[in-house]
C-alpha cells in the first residue's frame, strides 16, 4: 500500500508539473502541492490505490515492447499506404483467428490493440485463448499466425 | 544543432500530412467498410505519431512538449478502441467483407 502511495504522490506531481509549467509561482506551487495531498488522501479513503489503479509496474516492460511495436506500425503503414496508391481493390479480405497464449486480461488487451494498432488488421472479438479479428489481405493473417506478436506480448505480460 | 532539429521537424511534419492525405485518399477508394476502417487506421497511427512528434520538436518548452507527448498517448489509446468499436458493431449487424468476385460493384454499406 505505501509503496503505490508514494508512487501516486510521484506521478501526481509530475503530472502537475508538466501540465502547469508553473515550477517557481509563490501561490500556484503550493496551492498545486495542496491538491496533491488531497487526491492521495481521497484515494486512499476510497480505497483506490493499489496495483491496478497505479500500473507503474508497466512501465519497464512496455519499454521493450514499444519500440517492437512501433517498427510493426512503421511497416504496416507503408504497406496499406502502397496498397492504396497502387489498387486499392487488390484486397484478399477475410475474418480470421489466432491464437492468443496470454494468461490474465490485461496480456489479451495488449494483443488485442496491438492487432488494431497495426493497420490493416483490426480485432473483432476477444476470448479466452483466441482473438477474432479482420485482415485485409491474406499475408497479413500469415503474419499474425507465425505468432511472433503473440510470443512478444506474452513475454511481455510475464515481465509485469 | 537547431538546425537539425528544425530540418528533422519539417521532414516528420511533412511525412504526416503526407500518410494523412494517402489515409484520406484511401477512405475513398477502398471498397467497403473493413478496408476503409484501415485507412482511418493510417491516419490514427503514423500520421499522429509523425505530425505530433513534428510539433514536440517545434515545442520551445518541456511542459507544452509533454503536454503533445501526453496527446500522443492518449490517441493511441483511444484510436484503436474507436476502430474496435466500429468494426465490432459492423460485424454483429451482419456485415461481411467485401470480396473481388461480388460483381464489380463497390458495396455502399
Amino acid at each position: 500500500m505505501t509503496r503505490y502511495t508514494v508512487s501516486l504522490t510521484l506521478v501526481l506531481v509530475v503530472l502537475w508539473l508538466l501540465l502547469s509549467g508553473m515550477w517557481t509561482h509563490p501561490i500556484l506551487l503550493p496551492l498545486g502541492a495542496a491538491s496533491v495531498v488531497l487526491t492521495v488522501w481521497l484515494s486512499h479513503r476510497l480505497g483506490i490505490v493499489d496495483r491496478e489503479s497505479d500500473p507503474v509496474h508497466l512501465v519497464l516492460p512496455s519499454i521493450k515492447y514499444w519500440p517492437w511495436l512501433m517498427g510493426q506500425i512503421l511497416r504496416a503503414n507503408v504497406q496499406v499506404a502502397a496498397r492504396i496508391l497502387s489498387n486499392p481493390r487488390d484486397l484478399t479480405p477475410r475474418l480470421a483467428r489466432v491464437r492468443s497464449t496470454q494468461q490474465s486480461d490485461l496480456g489479451r488487451s495488449i494483443f488485442a490493440n496491438s492487432i488494431t494498432l497495426t493497420p490493416g488488421t483490426v480485432t473483432i472479438r476477444v476470448s479466452a485463448g483466441e482473438i477474432f479479428y479482420y485482415a485485409m489481405s491474406d499475408d497479413l493473417v500469415a503474419d499474425l499466425d507465425a505468432g511472433e506478436m503473440d510470443r512478444r506480448v506474452t513475454r511481455l505480460e510475464k515481465e509485469l | 544543432m537547431a538546425l537539425a532539429i528544425e530540418i528533422s521537424s519539417w521532414v516528420l511534419l511533412m511525412a504526416g500530412s503526407a500518410l494523412l492525405i494517402i489515409g484520406g485518399i484511401g477512405l475513398i477508394r477502398f471498397p467497403d467498410f473493413y478496408s476503409r476502417v484501415q485507412a482511418a487506421g493510417l491516419t490514427d497511427t503514423l500520421c499522429s505519431i509523425f505530425i505530433l512528434t513534428g510539433l514536440m520538436l517545434q515545442a520551445d518548452s518541456v511542459p507544452l512538449a509533454a503536454k503533445i507527448l501526453f496527446t500522443l498517448l492518449f490517441l493511441l489509446f483511444t484510436g484503436p478502441t474507436a476502430s474496435h468499436a466500429l468494426a465490432k458493431t459492423a460485424h454483429n449487424d451482419g456485415l461481411r467483407p467485401w470480396k473481388r468476385d461480388d460483381g464489380g460493384a463497390p458495396s455502399n454499406q
